[in-house]
């Protein structure tokens, strides 16, 4: 059953992600985005990984949208232009042998939710049978994200807040400056 | 046959979704359509890390009392990682074409192009 699902929600994904490339109503497009988020939101719930899921709900399909529509309000742009004589030959033709490359890559992987594959046999069993003796939390993910690699995530807070301050820096004190001139 | 096509569908849709993500960075000129493309990319990443960390059967990794199979954590928390990142690289890339907006009047590619002369 939970593979029925998966391939009916990977196959709703691709459908989005085509009708994100054909649209050129940046509204459209930024909805439509929003949908696939969620679409992956829920994968992730089938695939085990709840802490991803609602992460992945919570931050890549709210934050990331609204941020999308606050740039849509403050650039007032609402369809992509297309030029006339655009070629699309060169762009498919990278893009057709780098997903054959791709491809060709995946060819010997093990198969989906295989149980010995090389991944699931190094590292993880070791998180997985010491992690309540160890710190105590009975949620892996919580206990390698906050104990484990506690560093990794203090380096990923460092990372937010570079990312915060250049966008400070970049629109700050401008947001309410055009405005003003239009006043004048 | 099919046990081979179920069993890597999940990593060739990933690879079809990436590939999308990478020919609308490529191919349009719209800057906001651009860093849609860029997320679709890095969605199609996190399904494929996620993919592998599956284990049939297997369940969430939440430590309980009779239970033998768990996913494996370890990309759950690389991709819990990348999730934030991603959207902390993503509201920075829309303070630029903000900015490019006031300058140029425009977020368009080419006519970004034109005005610069630089192509």
């Amino acid at each position: 059953m939970d593979l029925y699902i998966n391939i009916i929600l990977l196959a709703l994904m691709a459908i989005t992600a085509l009708a994100i490339l054909r649209m050129t109503n940046i509204f459209a497009i930024v909805m439509l985005f929003g949908i696939f988020s969620f679409l992956s939101a829920v994968l992730f719930v089938v695939m085990d990984a709840v802490d991803v899921a609602f992460t992945e709900a919570a931050v890549g399909a709210g934050i990331s949208t609204v941020l999308m529509i606050a740039t849509m309000a403050l650039i007032k742009n609402q369809e992509e232009k297309r030029p006339l004589g655009h070629r699309p030959w060169l762009p498919l033709l990278v893009v057709f042998i780098t997903g054959a490359a791709l491809v060709y890559g995946t060819l010997d992987i093990p198969a989906f939710g295989d149980p010995n594959a090389p991944a699931q046999k190094h590292v993880a069993p070791y998180y997985l049978e010491k992690s309540i003796s160890d710190t105590g939390v009975p949620n892996v993910v919580t206990s390698v994200l906050a104990s484990y690699r506690g560093f990794d995530t203090l380096g990923e807070v460092v990372v937010v807040f570079t990312a915060g301050i250049a966008v400070l820096i970049l629109i700050g004190g401008r947001l309410t400056r055009p405005t003003k001139r239009r006043d004048k | 046959m099919m046990d081979y096509i179920i069993g890597h569908y999940n990593y060739w849709i990933a690879i079809f979704l990436m590939m999308v993500g990478f020919y609308i960075v490529i191919s349009r000129g719209n800057l906001v359509k651009k860093i849609i493309g860029l997320n679709i990319f890095q969605v199609s990443v996190f399904l494929l890390y996620i993919t592998m960390s599956t284990v049939k059967d297997g369940a969430a990794p939440i430590i309980t009392e009779g239970v033998k199979l768990y996913s494996n954590p370890l990309p759950h928390v690389l991709i819990l990682t990348a999730i934030v990142v991603g959207v902390a690289t993503t509201a920075l890339a829309l303070a630029l074409v903000i900015r490019i907006k006031e300058a140029y009047g425009t977020i368009e590619e080419d006519e970004i192009h034109e005005q610069d002369h630089s192509l």
